[in-house]
């Protein structure tokens, strides 16, 4: 396996860590929802907010993996 | 997921590494000639078509109708030891390996893989070093207007007289009442200040930072979706991490020079904690300040640039397979990727711009008691 192969390993790993932490995001987001529909603004505007953070750690591995590819 | 599952997960990937390196000599060995093979026969490289695609480039290429390319040259704009050399990118005949010389106020200018050079003297051609960049070659200053420079002009420009236009309906207007293109562009604005910059920012300082915000939620947004035209062949700029670079540094530069007393003093000196907690907080404080721009500046740039990257692999398929069957699989998926692409570049500008008003309002915060 050249390096290549071991980027998109890595790049894969990445994305199996982000939609880890998206999935549990939304999950929550949407019980929370369904707990409380007044506030469902505020809710989806956190959890858009959180995902993009857990995205970026992702994205940081797919940088990485774009490099050495 | 259990443990149990992350650990199974973990040992199959171990296995599969470990298995796929005692083949790695007869794999590499494999991929050579098989890239050698690819440049006697000419196939399909999707990966350089991909890269190439992605990358900014001298000139719209718009489509090839048998031998004959159609396309809209822009100007080169080199400074020189000769001074300043302009010649428009027609000159080059749309080759990027480097093979057309272009002549022009005593230089020799080659054009390898969309990267100008500038030939030694004295030399013809260009030839490549064993690392493969060009070996008899020096760089010039390029201040090209490339086809990101154009599309970030032309986005500049649409902004310009989309909201010249919406003030002047509401002059015109009694009551304020917005008409036109105004009633488009009120409801973004409101938006933008009631759910973005009042709820990070808070009801007394958010004025300051309204013009700000608005510029960079527009610019991304006008220009993430520039970069889906298919037919200005995707000027990608805001997939270009020079151009992100930039934004996320005026984000950086209003966050620091907006910092009060009590942010500096949450960095520097963290209050509420034992004196050895302050100590070991404070580089991670200060590692923090650069990787909050950084993470806006990647994460725009990823964003556009994997949507952009998916597009064109679904449309290498066809070319790779070889077949017309496939096509149709190959455009409905891009069809379905470019549905949501049409979403991301809304959510990636809003994100941005949220997380900037974040940046500011902790900057800006006013901490009452500890």
């Amino acid at each position: 396996m050249t390096i290549t192969g071991i980027a998109a390993i890595g790049a894969g790993l990445a994305a199996i860590g982000a939609g880890m932490g998206i999935g549990r995001i939304g999950g929550s987001a949407m019980e929370a929802m369904a707990r409380q529909p007044e506030i469902q603004g505020k809710i989806q505007t956190s959890a858009l907010i959180l995902a993009a953070f857990v995205e970026a750690v992702a994205l940081f591995g797919v940088v990485v993996a774009l490099l050495q590819g | 997921m259990n443990l149990s599952a992350i650990r199974t997960l973990f040992l199959g990937i171990f296995l599969v590494t470990s298995f796929a390196s005692y083949s790695q000599n007869e794999s590499s060995a494999l991929e050579e000639t098989l890239l050698e093979e690819n440049e006697k026969e000419n196939k399909f490289d999707p990966k350089s078509m991909i890269m190439h695609h992605v990358k900014d480039a001298y000139g719209f290429h718009i489509i090839d109708i048998g031998e004959k390319k159609y396309s809209i040259s822009l100007p080169i704009i080199l400074w020189t030891d000769n001074g300043l050399t302009t010649f428009m990118s027609s000159a080059f005949d749309h080759d990027y390996y480097g093979n057309v010389v272009v002549e022009s106020n005593g230089g020799k200018f080659v054009n390898y893989k969309e990267k100008i050079y500038q030939l030694n003297p004295g030399e013809d051609t260009l030839v490549k070093g064993e690392d493969g960049y060009p070996a008899n070659t020096t760089k010039p200053l390029d201040i090209s207007i490339t086809k990101n420079v154009f599309m970030m002009w032309v986005s500049m420009l649409v902004l310009f007289l989309i909201f010249i236009g919406a003030a002047r309906k509401y002059k015109k207007s009694e009551n304020f009442i917005p008409k036109g293109i105004a009633s488009f562009v009120e409801p973004l604005v409101l938006f933008i200040r009631d759910e973005v910059a009042i709820p990070m920012i808070g009801e007394k300082k958010y004025a300051r930072y309204m013009p700000y915000l608005l510029t960079v939620f527009f610019f991304i947004w006008l220009n993430n979706i520039f970069g889906l035209i298919p037919i200005i062949n995707g000027a990608n700029l805001t997939g270009n991490i020079a151009f992100t670079l930039t934004m996320a540094t005026f984000t950086f530069i209003i966050t620091t020079f907006s910092g009060n007393k009590s942010y500096w003093k949450h960095i520097f000196w963290m209050p509420g904690v034992p004196v050895p907690m302050k100590i070991f907080l404070m580089p991670i404080e200060i590692v923090g300040m650069f990787t909050k721009p950084i993470s806006l500046m990647i994460r725009l740039f990823a964003n556009i640039t994997a949507g952009h990257i998916i597009i064109l692999a679904l449309m290498s398929l066809i070319f790779i397979f070889n077949t017309v069957a496939i096509a149709p699989v190959s455009v409905a998926f891009s069809l379905f990727i470019i549905v949501i692409e049409i979403v991301v570049t809304a959510i990636q500008a809003y994100i941005f711009t949220i997380l900037s008003a974040l940046y500011f309002g902790m900057a800006t915060e006013e901490h009452e008691h500890h």
